[in-house]
């Protein structure tokens, strides 16, 4: 078969010469190089610095606000406080590329009367160095008298609590009523329920929110930041008062996001300061800023109720899920989408019923982070299998096999999802690749744990989600790529040049990818929900598509062949029946500029477009795809200490085609640590809505001492929606990592921690537990 | 407060030979060595990512230790030679370090790498031979969010000539 029948590649089995190889990234040399400028490591002359002043209590009325002392001091540019502001709030939607959005859930951007969360900014600060800044914040009197808050998602809902969100505090709430949950679960033979709790975490990636912004000669503001969303350039121009093609925001290369750098911080204040002064103003987060100045993971509170007939077939699941969103809306109601959807888990269940909220309190807000919900609802309904399997006394794996989806399926919303469905093979591929429990030494216990997963790829498809990209060949036959696509460190860009380079027969080095740029790239929306590849992807290999059609007509004319007969490989086209006939590129791309045909095409790829699920029955589509697979991991847990080493953590995932094959085994590994983490030592710890841990050394990211040996099991079904049957591997490499560590310390110790993280403490007392029951 | 502005602005002269350059700069004495060789050398390979001590991201070499340049005032380094990311490559040839990083995939954001190279090229002038179990604990102080460490030691291992095992499955 010639590859120009691959001209919609992806539809069969072809080999690849650039997609699916291990390349070393095109952003990788600069950054070992120390080269690779980063957000932060932009300078003006004249510039400004800047610091945001927040309020140190979670709930309060702010009774005075003088900054006069500050604006006096000598060396301060601008002070801004909420009575300087045109507009007061900024929205906390998805930036997402239909002009759609909420406007009942916008955030206050400086606090004018209540405060909500400890953190909230006050006031803003520009001086001629970040001392001077500083000094000025601590000139700044606040008056803010406490007044009641509320720290708990049951308090929040109780009639009589303190109104945080709305008249009720719930942000957003679902449902899903699928078949006859009472009549599933009279037919079973065992009724397993169980309760599990998630904590609040944080991204900690190591580079702190950071931007520059300047005005241009067309008074565009300008930030330079580092995010994840180029497209919050509309809501900062809508929050600052001026058209949004007035706003440009340019990203870096960034230092990693989580889904932490989607939202708005720093851009916004560095835009409100610059709009002021005419001067160029940076901010940049210190870790502290960022642990109390981006949203966090939710915390979940979920319960199972799961009905079982005595082959271990589920007959029913009654699940009920609270989210915790903090006091503004941002990424709750998506994020409780998913893990609504995600509810049931990878398993066929015909009898279905959720019901889920998200709700306001004083803690602090929550929004994107890595699984977005579906890891969560991982978390509940994996080790509520476990906890079943035991019940039921079943093998744990065998009672998976009974249950899993199957290609062609129907999932819990009722969407029949077309793509392979491979969790069996992976499962069963990381549970062999765990070998032999080793044997308990004295107080030393090995455990085994599994978990599967489904995780949505691309956006919910009633947001309409499109990306465009350009694709154009220079005349000495190198090649460019634009995509507003943000890279945050996955390999967004190196893909996109793989994905060009491969189509236009150019390696991957010579291909320059401009991205992440408000104004001058396309846009191709965030990187974030699995879709950077998914649609970037997609938009960039429909956009190569169509130069390659173009310049392969004018080959096949100078050839005298079919188009189709026509191949490029190497920086040459030829003939690919006869490969002796061939030119350089370069010679027919001059050929191409001397005739005038354009080198050249602007791009769109559209996903799926749909309505919202039934709002009374949640039935519907609600993501494009899903990826599958499961992870498994060894422990040994001391029961005398109840620490926990992990030895060996196993990730198994059909990616239905990987591009670069080390850029994926990167997000496994990365996404297994993350989870371990998750699992074992991270946590935020409020205490009535004041943070306790807010630094890394008293937050606890895994090290490198922590780190086992990670395996990496990757499956190619070609069957995703992604360039060349791909499918996102993002959030994913994360979503069962931290279940299949629960589960394996759960067979270690013969008894269930249920709430996370699972500390030494909480270990050591469950093991006594035992001890005492036994 | 006007006496607090100007003794904080009070300057110091010191030398500093970074990456075998000599540099006499006024600092302030509470400045941090991340920010002088930051802003004030413009060597913007070495990162900052808590300015207290406990990510890595800013590790560079004094004399040849590996230190965190934000826990680091600069007067402590006067007359002291610094080593930092950049020094690394000799022109355009990568040092085998930077080398095996590469071919690892051990840079994902990238943010830590200046820092894990830093560490990974104290330990081998030491060690030249270190086993898995001295480059988990040479790297314990600099976080990674991203990769899971893996590929990192596997870098390591390939650096040293001890061939790091890929774990990968086609």
């Amino acid at each position: 078969m010639n590859k120009m029948d691959s001209a919609v590649p992806g539809e069969q089995n072809v080999s690849y010469r650039q997609i699916g190889k291990p390349r070393t990234r095109i952003d990788s040399p600069g950054k070992v190089f120390g080269k690779t400028p980063y957000a932060g490591d932009y300078v003006m002359p004249n510039m400004l610095h800047a610091k945001v002043l927040r309020s140190k209590l979670p709930s309060a009325r702010m009774t005075r606000l003088d900054v006069s002392k500050a604006r006096d001091l000598p060396g301060v540019a601008c002070v801004l406080t909420y009575k300087d502001l045109k507009i007061g709030t900024v929205a906390t939607d998805i930036p997402a590329q239909t002009g759609f959005r909420r406007r009942d859930t916008d955030q206050q951007i400086l606090v004018d009367e209540i405060v909500r969360y400890q953190g909230e900014p006050i006031a803003l600060v520009a001086a001629e160095s970040v001392e001077i800044a500083e000094h000025a914040l601590s000139l700044i009197e606040v008056e803010l008298e406490p007044v009641p808050g509320v720290y708990d998602v049951f308090e929040a809902q109780k009639p009589d609590a303190p109104k945080v969100f709305g008249d009720d505090n719930i942000v957003a709430s679902y449902k899903v009523r699928k078949g006859d949950v009472e009549a599933g679960f009279a037919a079973a033979e065992t009724i397993v329920e169980n309760t599990f709790r998630t904590q609040y975490i944080e991204h900690a990636f190591l580079e702190p929110e950071v931007g520059l912004g300047w005005e241009d000669e067309q008074g565009v503001i300008n930030i330079r930041t580092s995010t994840q969303a180029v497209e919050t350039f509309r809501y900062i121009a809508d929050a600052i008062g001026i058209p949004h093609s007035k706003v440009r925001i340019r990203g870096a290369l960034v230092g990693g996001g989580f889904g932490g750098k989607c939202d708005v911080t720093v851009e916004l204040y560095i835009a409100l300061l610059t709009l002021k002064t005419g001067r160029p103003v940076r901010l940049g987060y210190t870790r502290e800023d960022s642990f109390y100045g981006h949203g966090k993971r939710h915390p979940f509170i979920i319960s199972h109720k799961t009905g079982f007939a005595k082959d271990g077939r589920i007959t029913a699941s009654k699940i009920d899920i609270t989210s915790e969103s903090g006091p503004y809306a941002f990424m709750s109601p998506y994020v409780l989408m998913y893990a609504t959807e995600a509810g049931p888990g990878p398993y066929l269940v015909d009898n279905v019923h959720i019901d889920s909220r998200s709700v306001a309190t004083n803690n602090m807000y929550t929004s994107a982070f890595r699984g977005f919900g579906a890891t969560q609802a991982c978390i509940a309904y994996e080790q509520q299998m476990d906890e079943a399997a035991k019940v039921l006394g079943m093998d744990p794996i065998e009672l998976r096999r009974i249950n899993l989806l199957k290609t062609g399926d129907a999932i819990a919303t009722g969407f029949e999802v077309q793509s392979a469905v491979w969790t069996e093979e992976c499962m069963d591929r990381a549970w062999a690749a765990l070998g032999e429990k080793p044997k308990d030494e004295g107080a030393i216990r090995y455990g085994h744990g599994i978990a599967a997963y489904q995780q949505g790829y691309g956006r919910m498809i009633w947001l309409h989600d499109t990306a465009e990209g350009w694709v154009g060949v220079e005349m000495d036959g190198t090649v460019v790529v634009r995509s507003g696509m943000t890279d945050i460190g996955a390999g967004q860009t190196s893909s996109l040049a793989q994905i060009a380079g491969e189509l236009l027969g150019v390696d991957m080095m010579d291909i320059t990818v401009y991205n992440s740029d408000s104004s001058t790239t396309p846009l191709a929306g965030t990187s974030s929900a699995t879709r950077g590849l998914y649609m970037s992807g997609n938009a960039v290999r429909n956009a190569a598509t169509a130069v390659r059609n173009r310049l392969a007509a004018r080959a096949a004319q100078h050839f005298g062949v079919a188009d189709s007969d026509i191949d490029f490989a190497d920086s040459r086209v030829f003939v690919a029946s006869d490969r002796e006939k061939s030119l350089p590129f370069k010679e027919l791309i001059a050929t191409c500029a001397s005739e005038g045909i354009h080198r050249s095409e602007l791009a769109i790829f559209r996903a799926p477009f749909g309505d919202w699920i039934d709002p009374e029955t949640g039935q519907g589509q609600v993501h494009p795809d899903y990826t599958y697979g499961a992870h498994a991991v060894q422990v040994a847990v001391d029961t005398e200490t109840g620490e926990v080493t992990i030895l060996k953590s196993v990730g198994a995932h059909d990616v239905g085609q990987c591009v670069n094959i080390a850029a994926v085994e990167g997000q496994i590994e990365g996404g297994v640590a993350q989870g371990h983490g998750y699992a074992l030592s991270e946590e935020l710890i409020y205490k009535d809505g004041c943070l306790v841990t807010p630094s890394l050394s008293e937050y606890l990211c895994p090290t490198s001492m922590d780190s086992p040996r990670i395996e990496c099991i990757i499956l190619e079904s070609r069957s995703g929606l992604g360039p060349f049957g791909a499918k996102g591997i993002g959030e994913p490499g994360h979503t069962p990592a931290a279940s299949a560590v629960a589960n394996a310390v759960a067979d270690a110790i013969g008894a269930r921690v249920h709430d996370f993280p699972l500390t030494p403490e909480k270990i050591a007392r469950a093991v006594s537990a035992t001890r005492d029951n036994g | 407060m006007i006496e607090a502005v100007k003794s904080r602005s009070r300057k110091r002269l010191i030398t500093l030979t970074v990456n075998g350059e000599e540099h006499e700069i006024a600092i302030r004495p509470n400045a941090m060595l991340v920010d002088v060789v930051r802003d004030q050398i413009g060597l913007t390979g070495t990162k900052s990512g808590c300015s207290s001590g406990s990510c890595g991201a800013c590790t560079l070499l004094i004399d040849g230790r590996p230190m965190l340049a934000c826990s680091t005032l600069a007067v402590e380094c006067d007359g002291k030679a610094i080593r930092t990311v950049e020094d690394l490559a000799d022109g355009e040839r990568l040092s085998p370090i930077q080398e095996a990083f590469l071919d690892q995939g051990a840079v994902q954001c990238g943010f830590c790498t200046p820092g894990m190279l830093m560490s990974v090229t104290a330990l081998i002038a030491s060690n030249p031979k270190p086993s898995h179990q001295e480059i988990k604990k040479a790297l314990e102080g600099n976080l990674c969010r991203c990769t899971g460490y893996n590929a990192i030691f596997n870098a390591v291992l390939q650096a040293t000539g001890q061939d790091g095992i890929k774990p990968i499955m086609f």
